[in-house]
């Protein structure tokens, strides 16, 4: 019978040791996912490393304007931050929207991205955000747009002994607004179907100098829709160039037909999510 | 019956008493119970739609250390045909034998064929994998039209359809048809200014409740066996272990846990006869709980169902002739709730000319179970969406029409039945009358309403009412209190006796420490086993007039009950102290020993009960996402003995059919496998996709129960659909003729429209 060995260790390089030792090793953030999936018995592990010991990966700090928020950190942590939350309010509902009042006090980030779901609802607001994962190794640290952790649905792009160990938010840009929205059937603790990160900046004049839309759970990972951003710069954020950015959006969708919706709904539905979460964030962008 | 403002408990909101128990977390549910020794049975189940058995080999599995036992149909008996009532419906026990462990064949995904049971759960878990069942794949059918066709995949060889003559040669997938025929429908529709024809569809839903299937069976060496269970009668599992394993009665001991919901879900057997039989085989208890996706996968749904409806009606709005044919999913084996079904369709109204044909069709799916009101709300959904076209097409308001139409006392149903006094006029008028229904539609909502109608049933009860030594009062009873039932029977019982609700400890018993009473279905219980516990404490009261009588040396009929006082009747039986329960209690063993006092009965004049809900609703026209901002449910409830529980009823209800209208379905790919086993992909709604249900009680109580009770739980199920579907055409005005109506077929539908 196998046996299941648990670890937590005080260290990132303790942390990394025990990853390293064990090619069936895992990371154990909130287990929001991980748990879940060992009890239905999708997952046999040998070693389960509990990283919630680790300080840096429970911390958050600013320097500078720019944000380090700890991997294990819980949704609820983050909601409570009211300055991380003042400067991203689009990543911290994201975040918020995972699970509901029980799971926020478990769920993190850093297992929203490693978790590799194409509807993880915190990396394409991540992702507009322009974050990046601080990742943690036998060969050192690295660091990689968090677009670049998630290669497909359950799958890194971490090494065999890698862990990330914080999500890097850059500092505020002035005139920036971002949001992140998602459709689900109910209205909590389910999975999206669609979910539209957009972050947009703007000059003086109200003209939009620079943005960055993703698209959550209509393809294998996160999709950055470039048409969508081309859209968007150079306007006003007028009807016209949201209409012509959730154009774009639908346009970029590969999603699959499953239990969840249909390619003809995803398609259609990321279109509309953009274009709503792109008039909150210019509604942000506007009074930053 | 007493007077109504005469009541001191009935009608009053207690404390129930499994309430404490239950908030604190020591209330036992079934798959809390252990014993010494006890083994851990885990099922393993078919992963096919359809299949033929070609061979089983649990060697491997037997072999492994720390299995002590293994089943298959092999160790249970093959059982000849054998009908039995069960809730509102009726099952052939070689079903259930066949549905509990197949037999030759697997016929739906998650079928048990074989079950282990090992000293912990994961030695049982990796016991299945070793079992090495063959499989000869066969073509499945999971639509029920498509099951229905002429050359469909067959499930059951011999089965030739009933209810038609002459009798087929051939078998298909259609178990029974049945016909329910009154007046002339040509001639109705002849007369008709209106007529809406249209084809509704609805998707099996699950009851959702949130404790799965659990059981501890242990037997003993003499052949005695002791079964805790998660159940809606524990009489019921006693009976069909005893059938399913081979047993007579007199060999089980069955006791209810607490339990965590049912809503018709738990009044048949799964793995209580495995555990059964695993205890038998092992020498040792074996525990047996179901995880949620064994849940959806192998536990009976509702039948999803499609009703061709056709409906006329006079410019004044009078129904003059309906025409449906109703097609009901029975799931892997006969017996869909199609019979019920047919008959509460119109029940609410008088409708000269009426034809209903139904079908019971089998198809690769879970043998359904009853759901609140089995079959109701599929008939009723279908023709309160056509009632509610009828109205629009003559401009006539919802209320008034059905107003129009109404069936009242001496009113005769299709079903042949002529209705006593009901309350259906009662609550349209309290609809109308609702604060919900009198203020305006808010700007960009729609407002539906749909009413709906369940017969109700009565059936055998037993109880005892035990004076304990200081005068207060046990009462036992064998019925599954699903809903609040212990703390009405105990009202009851208290108001009877006239003695403090605080003083009556209502307890459920296990099958050998009360008599028969059958299963917690129909909305009974109340009802029924309520009266029985009435004539238990009549029987009660009696006696200790008999004693008091004995003691005052005056005749029995010289004594009379009053405020829970034995008290001479008048001054010709002399001057004499009342004496309470408690003065009689003292008194007792110097009287004639103790006081207990039975109630045993069929129960009969069980009240029918009519309900109308109203809902408000606005629709994201950008997604399809349906919000109901607003819901009111409106129902005749006889009496409410405890109106909170009463009330708890038509919110559950509500919310159970607000989760069928919007979200809920079974979705299944192209092998008939399940693909959303589980509450996430399987979406009953959670708390924040309802509003705050209101509801308005209205009393028309029913003369057969000494306290006006009619049953309330299934009633409030009815109506919701076709609710959600009316606002739904009021708010966007487009009509949703097919289940669910979720965000991506409501998109579909407004992009059409
Ligand atoms: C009831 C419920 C509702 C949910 N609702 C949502 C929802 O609305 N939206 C949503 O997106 N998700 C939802 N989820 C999924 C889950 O809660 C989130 O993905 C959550 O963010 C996971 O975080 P965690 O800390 O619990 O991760 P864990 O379960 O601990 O880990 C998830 C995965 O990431 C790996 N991992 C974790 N941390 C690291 C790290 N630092 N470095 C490397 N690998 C790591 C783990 O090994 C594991 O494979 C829900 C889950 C439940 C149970």
């Amino acid at each position: 019978m196998s046996q299941l060995r648990y670890e937590a260790p005080g260290s990132v390089d303790e942390a990394v040791a025990l990853l390293a030792s064990d090619s069936d090793a895992k990371v154990l953030a909130g287990g929001t996912d991980l748990i879940v999936q060992m009890r239905s018995g999708l997952r046999k592990l040998g070693l389960v490393v509990d990283v919630k010991k680790i300080d840096e990966l429970m911390s958050v700090s600013s320097d500078g304007g720019a944000w380090t928020i700890g991997a294990a950190v819980s949704g609820a942590e983050m909601n409570e931050n009211a300055a991380l939350k003042k400067d991203w309010p689009g990543v911290v509902e994201a975040v918020d929207l995972i699970g509901s009042t029980q799971v926020q006090g478990r769920a993190s980030a850093g297992g929203n991205l490693c978790n590799a779901s194409p509807a993880a609802d915190s990396v394409p607001a991540m992702v507009a955000a322009g974050a990046t994962a601080v990742i943690a190794g036998p060969n050192g640290r690295r660091e990689v747009p968090v677009e670049q952790v998630p290669v497909s649905p359950g799958k890194t792009s971490l090494a065999t002994g890698e862990m990330v160990v914080a999500i890097k938010m850059p500092a505020k840009p002035a005139r920036n607004g971002e949001a992140y929205l998602r459709m689900i059937p109910r209205t909590e603790m389910d999975i999206a179907i669609v979910g539209a990160g957009v972050s947009l900046t703007l000059d003086d004049g109200g003209t939009c100098t620079a943005a960055k839309v993703a698209l959550g759970a209509v393809a294998p990972t996160v999709v950055i829709v470039d048409d969508a951003a081309k859209a968007l710069i150079g306007t006003k954020v007028d009807d016209a160039a949201l209409e012509k950015m959730a154009a774009a959006c639908s346009a970029a969708c590969k999603p699959i037909d499953d239990k969840r919706g249909t390619i003809e709904y995803r398609t259609k539905v990321a279109g509309v999510m953009a274009r709503r979460a792109a008039l909150i964030a210019l509604e942000r962008a506007r009074s930053n | 019956m007493p007077n109504e403002s005469s009541f001191k408990w009935v009608g009053t909101r207690q404390i129930r008493p499994d309430g404490p128990d239950k908030v604190t977390g020591r209330a036992k549910y079934a798959a809390d119970y252990t014993m010494p020794g006890m083994l851990i049975g885990r099922i393993l189940r078919s992963p096919h739609a359809h299949a033929r058995i070609k061979s089983i080999d649990t060697s491997k599995a037997e072999a492994l250390a720390g299995v002590k036992a293994v089943v298959t149909s092999a160790d249970f008996p093959e059982l000849a045909s054998e009908m039995s009532p069960n809730s509102e419906m009726v099952i052939d026990f070689s079903d259930v034998s066949n549905n509990v462990m197949a037999r030759k064949k697997v016929m739906y995904d998650g079928h048990a064929v074989a079950a282990v049971a090992a000293t912990d759960a994961e030695i049982a878990e990796e016991a299945l994998s070793l079992i090495d069942v063959v499989y000869e794949v066969l073509p499945h059918v999971i639509d029920v039209e498509e099951a229905m066709a002429e050359d469909a995949p067959l499930l059951h060889d011999g089965m030739i359809t009933e209810g038609i003559t002459p009798t087929p040669t051939k078998p298909s997938n259609i178990a029974k048809r049945v016909e329910f025929r009154s007046g002339d429908v040509d001639k109705g529709f002849a007369e008709a200014d209106v007529i809406v024809e249209r084809t509704y569809k609805t998707a099996a839903v699950h009851q959702g409740y949130i404790e799965p299937h659990a059981v501890l069976a242990s037997a003993a060496e003499d052949g005695q066996v002791q079964v805790w269970v998660s159940t809606q009668g524990q009489f019921m599992v006693r009976a069909f272990c005893a059938k399913v394993c081979g047993l007579a009665i007199s060999q089980l001991r069955v006791t209810p846990a607490e339990i965590g919901g049912g809503f018709g879900g738990k009044t048949v057997v799964y793995g209580e006869p495995v555990a059964v039989q695993l205890s038998r085989k092992s020498g040792k208890p074996v525990r047996v709980v179901m995880s949620r996706e064994e849940v959806l996968r192998a536990s009976g749904p509702t039948s999803g169902g499609v009703v061709e409806t056709k409906v006329g009606a006079k410019k004044d709005g009078t129904l003059v002739a309906v025409d449906a044919v109703l097609k009901y999913q029975a799931g892997a084996y006969a017996g869909s709730p199609i019979g019920p079904g047919c008959m509460c369709m119109t029940a609410p109204y008088e409708i000269e000319n009426v034809q209903l044909i139904g079908y019971d069709v089998v198809s690769n799916r879970p043998k359904v179970a009853a759901y609140r009101a089995p079959g109701a709300p599929i008939s009723a959904y279908a023709f309160e969406s056509a009632l509610d076209e009828v109205a629009r097409e003559l401009n006539m308001d919802p209320i008034a029409i059905r107003q129009k139409n109404a069936v009242k006392e001496g009113s005769k149903t299709v079903y042949g039945v002529t209705f006593p006094r009901i309350g259906f006029e009662e609550v349209l008028e309290a609809a109308k009358n609702s604060d919900h229904f009198k203020s305006p539609v808010p700007e960009g909502e729609g407002r539906g309403l749909a009413c709906g109608f369940w017969f109700n049933i009565g059936g055998e009860s037993s109880a005892a009412c035990h004076l304990n030594e200081d005068g207060t009062v046990t009462v036992i009873s064998g019925n599954p209190d699903i809903g609040g039932s212990r703390a009405s029977i105990a009202l009851m019982v208290a108001e009877t006796l006239g003695i403090d609700y605080n003083k009556v400890r209502p307890i459920v018993a296990d099958t050998s420490s009360i008599g028969y009473n059958f299963v917690t279905g129909g909305s009974r219980v109340t009802f029924a086993t309520g009266m029985a516990a009435i004539n238990a404490a009549e029987d009660v009261i009696g006696q200790a007039r008999e004693r008091a009588a004995k003691i005052w040396e005056i005749d029995v009929d010289a004594v009379t009950w009053e405020d829970g006082e034995a008290r001479p009747a008048g001054s010709n039986a002399g001057d004499h102290d009342p004496m309470s329960l408690a003065d009689i209690a003292k008194m007792a063993p110097k009287t004639g020993g103790p006081i207990n006092g039975h109630g045993s009965i069929n129960a009969q004049g069980a009240g029918a009960g009519f309900g109308c809900h109203i809902c408000d609703l606005k629709v994201d026209e950008g997604t399809g996402h349906v919000t109901v901002t607003r819901y009111t449910s409106i129902q005749d409830v006889g009496r409410a003995i405890h109106p909170g529980y009463v009330d708890g009823q038509l919110q559950g209800g509500a919310a159970q059919g607000i989760g069928w209208a919007i979200n809920e379905e079974y979705v299944y790919n192209d092998d008939g496998l399940l693909q959303n086993a589980g509450f996430l992909d399987y979406r009953i709604p959670v708390a924040s996709d309802l509003p705050m249900i209101d509801t308005v009680l209205v009393e028309v109580p029913n003369d057969r129960h000494p306290y006006g009770v009619r049953g309330v739980g299934e009633v409030p199920i009815v109506p919701p659909m076709a609710a959600v579907a009316n606002a739904m055409e009021s708010a966007t005005g487009v009509r949703m003729t097919s289940l669910p109506m979720s965000p991506p077929k409501v998109l579909k539908a407004l992009e059409g429209s």
